[in-house]
């Protein structure tokens, strides 16, 4: 499976994805931003960091970057597309993605293992985890506060499109396990046709034992399978 | 021709860093109900026909400015 890592000025998880892409066997490629052409890819990952130092809003400028247009039209001929922190930022900026990610609650920016809860395991990208599995799993961020309106809200729900929820070790979905005031806990959707992921948690980094756990490979090989 | 735009959180949208100045206001003795952060810039377009001129603004703001989801935004023109 061949995947494209988007570059941009500020990324700094672009080879943390790459290393976990490289293991489990895709043949990845690193794309610049101001490319205009993307190599022919099944996947393309918009990664974690801080593109253009968040100015304006998280993700607002790399919305707008040359490369982009490909991306948009890739997803629209379905092409598989991972967004990932500031990569989930991105998508909700140009608009693939509903909704918006705003400052956490507590205004502190928040680096800490977590847990997520898998709310839909019939996708692309979640096809090896069990239904309601519970994955310990990184945050980083201090914009990951999930918001949107009550009519997509319906839509995620009616349609299966909420990805992640964040519950505590037991699976239970509540204000208590909720560390950034996302809205009903979400930490990941899906686009109605759910070739696009965008997500705050990273998988990247939990695809070794030595360093963290494996709980983000399944993401991965599912992309396989 | 120059305009001001001011971004601003929609009614509904919690404004975190906004309430945390105003628990400061208030705790310095200072007398208000509420308040909102936002954003402020200030644009020069080469424009002599001002009906252009916002047709253009109004388009930045809806493009890039402003994130229409949770923003609201107001354009003035400056003298």
């Amino acid at each position: 499976m061949k995947s494209s890592v988007i570059v941009f000025p500020g990324s700094n998880c672009d080879r943390d994805i790459a290393v976990a892409l490289e293991k489990m066997k895709f043949t990845n490629q690193m794309v610049w931003h101001k490319e205009t052409k993307l190599p022919n890819s099944d996947l393309i990952v918009l990664p974690g960091g801080f593109s253009y130092g968040d100015y304006l809003r998280s993700g607002a400028i790399a919305g707008k970057s040359l490369i982009i247009d490909e991306v948009i039209k890739a997803a629209k001929r379905g092409c598989l597309i991972l967004g990932i922190c500031n990569g989930f930022q991105i998508l909700t900026e140009t608009g693939l993605l509903k909704g918006t990610l705003l400052r956490n609650r507590n205004l502190k920016f928040i680096n800490k293992n977590v847990q997520i809860k898998v709310m839909n395991n019939e996708t692309k990208f979640s096809n090896k985890y069990k239904k309601n599995e519970v994955l310990k799993i990184n945050i980083a961020h201090n914009e990951g506060n999930y918001f949107t309106d009550n009519n997509h809200l319906k839509e995620l729900k009616d349609n299966n499109l909420i990805a992640f929820k964040y519950c505590d070790q037991k699976g239970n979905v509540d204000d208590h396990s909720n560390p950034n005031g996302s809205l009903e806990n979400i930490a990941g959707v899906y686009n109605a046709k759910k070739n696009i992921l965008g997500m705050m948690p990273h998988p990247e980094r939990m695809i070794d034992k030595l360093i963290s756990n494996t709980d983000g490979t399944n993401l991965f090989s599912s992309l396989l399978n | 021709m120059k305009f001001s735009i001011t971004v601003t959180l929609k009614k509904d949208v919690l404004d975190p860093q906004g309430k945390v100045v105003q628990n400061t206001l208030i705790n310095m003795g200072l007398n208000l109900n509420n308040i909102r952060q936002g954003k402020y810039f200030e644009v020069d377009v080469n424009e002599k026909d001002q009906t252009k001129a916002e047709k253009n603004v109004d388009e930045m703001c809806k493009k890039l400015l402003a994130n229409l989801i949770i923003e609201d935004y107001k354009i003035n023109k400056l003298k």
